[in-house]
């Protein structure tokens, strides 16, 4: 099954773009995900012509996948671009074309991170304007690991609602690596509520990866909400099973 | 004289020519606070838009009227898929907003002012820069102001473009002692300083050009022997 909303990767390098690509295609094999890249002289730089083309063929694709009528209704494109001009072709692309405009929408992200997190979120069959949100939210990333690790405790969470804790260790050799990370944040999302693995987000896969925690490692699985016990349990039991991997 | 599509094809070939000659000073200058290929991008991408204008030439009947908004355009698309870097799709976005408000046979000289308030407006929406930060949008916005003063004064369509070019090339020389904080140069801080910014440079070639191609009137015969 394809996810309603596909991701085009515009850089200045068609390696990158394509190695990109592929990373995030890993984490989220349903998601259509095609990288552009390259000046129209083959070189680095970016084709106008490539990027409306890439725009237009996955256009396409989804409404292929969709049984041959004209997808969208909320799904179509989330774009990421690298470095300036990447960027700025993109928005010339939509304004030369509105009729690409109305189902492709820009992300601002740094290009591996925003791409990795919006197709995981993608996979998960979440809208445009979601699929956008989590790329964008990427950006944050950075500051809510370091909030995550500071040895300040976190704001004392209230009482009042159900909190559940447990502990698991990391069984797998490569630990929460991407594709475990893809699992498990996906999973949560799919459970709603809140859920943190030693303090990080667990519904995003950046965050996931980022704690780096490898074989060996016990976490923390805290979970708040009604359904925080199922939620911290389903967790606690995907790690614990070491996700295939032993 | 009435600046109509044949002036507006015949200011694009000049730029075209202006641009290959200036092309070695481009790229110098874009060495020295960017990344080297301003003067090579830009050569091929306005040699692309000549290639279009003389295929068109060929396959156009003499009675259809084109506007300038229609050599516009095709400068527009042609420049965006050939350029390759940031100069693509900020001059591709300027002749396509120019386009967008010239879609007429002849523009009088209020219109010559919205043409280049439009492309001022392109460039800098889609380059999100202001005055000062020591951009193409420094000439930009010099020539637009100059522009509208020499039409408000009654000028002629020769007095606003004349107005525009100066005003152009005088604002890119005054980037030098700027310090850029936007586009690529402003990743060397403080060290943009003391360098003309390459894009306000070929800003002033292309408003150049447009004086020189209404003064220079229709050619007698060939159009693709203007230059």
């Amino acid at each position: 099954m394809t996810a309603r909303v596909a991701l085009v990767l515009v850089s200045h390098s068609a390696e990158l773009a394509r190695g990109v690509a592929e990373l995030a295609g890993q984490m989220a094999p349903d998601v259509l995900i095609r990288g552009v890249g390259g000046g129209p002289d083959g070189g680095l730089g970016t084709s106008l012509d490539a990027v409306q083309e890439a725009f237009t063929e996955v256009l396409a694709e989804l409404a292929d996948a969709a049984g041959g009528s004209s997808a969208d209704p909320a799904g179509g494109v989330v774009v990421l671009g690298d470095l300036g001009s990447s960027v700025l072709t993109v928005e010339a692309v939509l304004e030369l074309d509105e009729s690409l405009a109305e189902h492709v929408a820009l992300a601002r992200a740094p290009f591996v991170e925003g791409a990795v997190a919006a197709a995981v979120t993608a996979h998960g069959g979440a809208d445009r304007a979601a699929v956008l949100e989590s790329a964008n939210a990427s950006v944050r990333m950075f500051a809510a690991i370091e909030a995550a690790q500071s040895p300040e405790p976190a704001e004392a969470t209230s009482a009042e609602e159900s909190q559940t804790s447990r502990t698991v260790t990391v069984r797998n050799p490569l630990g929460l690596h991407a594709r475990p990370a893809a699992l498990v944040s996906r999973k949560v999302a799919e459970l709603g509520g809140s859920v943190t693995i030693d303090g990080v987000d667990a519904s995003s896969v950046l965050q996931l990866m980022a704690l780096g925690a490898t074989q060996g490692r016990e976490v923390r699985v805290e979970a708040t909400g009604e359904r925080a016990a199922e939620a911290v349990a389903t967790v606690v039991d995907m790690i614990a099973s070491g996700f295939g991997e032993v | 004289m009435a600046l109509d599509a044949d002036w507006a094809e015949r200011w694009v070939r000049r730029t075209a020519d202006a641009v290959a000659d200036a092309k070695g000073e481009l790229t110098e200058l874009d060495r020295q606070i960017g990344d080297g290929d301003h003067g090579e991008n830009l050569h091929r991408g306005f040699q692309a838009v000549v290639a279009r204008l003389d295929d068109e030439a060929s396959g156009r009947d003499a009675q259809d009227e084109r506007t300038v908004g229609d050599v516009l355009k095709l400068v527009a698309t042609t420049l965006m898929s050939t350029v390759g870097g940031a100069s693509g799709p900020l001059y591709g976005t300027a002749y396509l907003r120019a386009a967008k408000v010239s879609g007429r046979p002849q523009i009088d000289p209020p219109a010559v002012v919205a043409v280049l308030e439009a492309a001022l407006e392109g460039v800098s929406s889609r380059g999100k820069a202001t005055v000062g930060e020591k951009t193409m949008v420094d000439a930009w916005q010099a020539a637009v102001d100059a522009a509208e003063a020499a039409a408000n004064d009654g000028g002629s369509e020769v007095d606003v473009l004349r107005a525009a070019a100066e005003a152009a090339d005088k604002a890119s020389t005054a980037t030098i002692p700027l310090v850029a904080t936007k586009g690529r140069a402003s990743y060397l801080g403080e060290r943009s300083a003391g360098h003309e910014d390459p894009g306000a440079r070929s800003t002033a070639l292309v408003l150049g050009a447009a004086i020189a191609a209404a003064l220079s009137g229709p050619p007698p015969a060939d159009p693709r022997s203007a230059a």
